[in-house]
């Protein structure tokens, strides 16, 4: 497996290469990466809520041209269609439907800051290590097309099934989850409001409360 | 490289002027199926330049920011919803061997996912201008998004199922005339759907005048407000030339290739027409209506088109 892998990728040599000679699509994956990384910490310090949804859209869009870059096109696009048009959008409208004052928001400040920071650092430190370690100086040619949607298609259907459904039956359970803590709120039927003409299914249990025997 | 400037500088002709074309027909088919006289003066026959006049008042209109609104989001919010559809009629093939601005290997999904982020104008428009209607159509804007984009992926999942293929041009190139009456019910679920992301009417809640005035747009005013506008009917030709590509079978009609370009413009302001045609028929549908027809109507047929996309696929291999 790990064979067709690398056929796809191209040979994990070891470093023939130097890293003082970058080329120019290194050049702009570094300057991505920065943009990136800026617009991140931006996310997380800015004192303003929905500044903070906004520069993740920054982030997230530039992690799409990152993947672009590496020739995963595929991937790209779904963190395109995924993260910017649905993960934001949601997290804006959550926003939007609680409280999202034009300019600083004092009451937003959560005083875990230095925890989040400390997990924060841990976790990014923990990933650097595990990447430098796993791939040492290797290099990996990137073939154009090596990250097409064929190439994903067949490694994620014929390598990586049972991951793939594995996630699938997690998302369900999340499904199932959301539904059944929507349900048992208040576990009353609201009555039907004024103005509308046809009374949709009531979503609550059905059981009767003692205000409306 | 010289190539790819020219396609680029194309695309950018074609967004500039459809857009422009569209909004000309809907104001003059708009005029003659309701019967109002309208502008007629403007120019000479039948009003031609009220358009071009519109576009100068526009222009010579002062740059408003309310005070208590968020400058920097507010100014930026027209672009972040004009700009997605130029960049989606890049992918968007009109006639055979390479007539396209860029052929892209994951096309349907390129062109869907890049549609999604023109929302976010609306929703920083709606937010930023520091308005209680234009942070509730900001809301519904949202809301209708996500209940429209599942059935409009699903619609376009059976396609791409059908052709074996998520290439645009490799969908028409795959194209039978046979797909039409297969896919009619995606592509019924692709087209409305699509209407209600473009939030034309009926799916005009979001700027649902009678009630919130002009929703996310309603403190613009000059050329902020003439991009929204336009980017509506950039999305009127994304949408309808989407349909087209995908369900209509593009360049493919009974005359030779060379003249396909033809046909895929030729069915593409087909719908463009039924779009303003639908938008002067129905009535604007009410929010739990709106949310009921996308969760209990639409998502529903996609599956159904997508269950028969996969057993007639099945049994014809």
């Amino acid at each position: 497996m790990t064979g067709t892998l690398l056929a796809a990728t191209g040979s994990l040599a070891p470093a023939t290469r130097s890293f003082l000679s970058p080329s120019g699509a290194e050049i702009v994956f570094l300057l991505v990466g920065i943009a990136v990384l800026a617009a991140a910490v931006v996310s997380v310090t800015t004192r303003q809520l929905v500044h903070a949804a906004l520069w993740l859209v920054v982030a997230l869009g530039g992690l799409a041209v990152e993947f672009l870059l590496l020739t995963a096109e595929f991937i790209a696009w779904a963190q395109v269609l995924i993260y910017l048009g649905s993960v934001v959008v949601l997290v804006l409208f959550g926003l939007m439907l609680t409280r999202a004052p034009i300019g600083r928001s004092p009451d937003a400040d959560s005083g875990n800051r230095w925890a989040a920071l400390a997990v924060a650092l841990a976790a990014a430190g923990t990933l650097v290590t595990l990447v430098v370690d796993a791939f040492r100086s290797g290099w990996i040619e990137l073939a154009p097309g090596a990250g097409s949607t064929r190439a994903t298609g067949e490694y994620l259907f014929r390598h990586w099934v049972l991951p793939f459904e594995a996630l699938s039956v997690l998302l369900l359970a999340a499904l199932v989850g959301a539904i059944v803590l929507s349900r048992t709120g208040k576990g009353r039927v609201p009555g039907p409001r004024a103005g509308r003409l046809r009374a949709g299914k009531p979503v609550g249990r059905p059981t009767p409360t003692a205000q409306e025997r | 490289m010289i190539d790819t400037l020219l396609r680029c500088v194309a695309t950018l002709a074609v967004f500039l002027v459809l857009p422009l074309v569209i909004g000309q027909t809907e104001h003059k088919v708009m005029a003659h199926m309701q019967g109002r006289l309208g502008p007629m003066y403007a120019g000479g026959f039948h009003g031609w330049a009220q358009l071009v006049a519109d576009g100068v008042k526009f222009a010579q209109k002062e740059d408003i920011v309310p005070a208590g609104a968020d400058r920097k989001v507010f100014q930026l919010a027209p672009a972040v919803s004009l700009l997605p559809y130029l960049v989606v009629l890049l992918a968007i093939p009109v006639g055979p061997g390479g007539f396209v601005g860029q052929a892209i290997d994951a096309g349907i999904f390129f062109v869907l996912a890049v549609m999604g982020i023109g929302v976010l104008g609306s929703l920083m428009a709606g937010w930023a201008s520091a308005n209680k209607f234009s942070l509730l159509g900001g809301l519904r804007t949202a809301a209708q998004l996500m209940s429209y984009e599942l059935p409009m992926l699903l619609a376009a999942a059976s396609v791409a199922m059908a052709a074996g293929t998520v290439s645009l041009p490799g969908i028409v190139d795959a194209f039978h005339w046979w797909w039409i009456p297969w896919q009619a019910l995606g592509a019924f679920v692709f087209f409305t759907a699509g209407l209600a992301e473009l939030q034309r009417p009926p799916f005009d809640m979001p700027v649902a005048d009678s009630e919130i005035i002009f929703g996310a747009y309603t403190e613009y005013t000059g050329l902020r407000f003439a991009f929204f506008l336009l980017s509506e009917y950039a999305g009127i030709l994304v949408v309808s030339a989407l349909t087209t590509v995908l369900f209509l079978g593009g360049w493919h009609g009974p005359m030779p290739d060379s003249l396909g370009w033809l046909w895929t413009l030729l069915k593409t302001f087909a719908l463009a027409f039924v779009v303003i045609w639908l938008r002067v028929t129905y009535p604007r549908l009410r929010e739990d209506q709106l949310m009921r027809f996308a969760w209990t109507g639409l998502i529903p047929l996609a599956l159904i088109q997508l269950a028969l996309t996969g057993i007639v696929k099945v049994a014809i291999s």
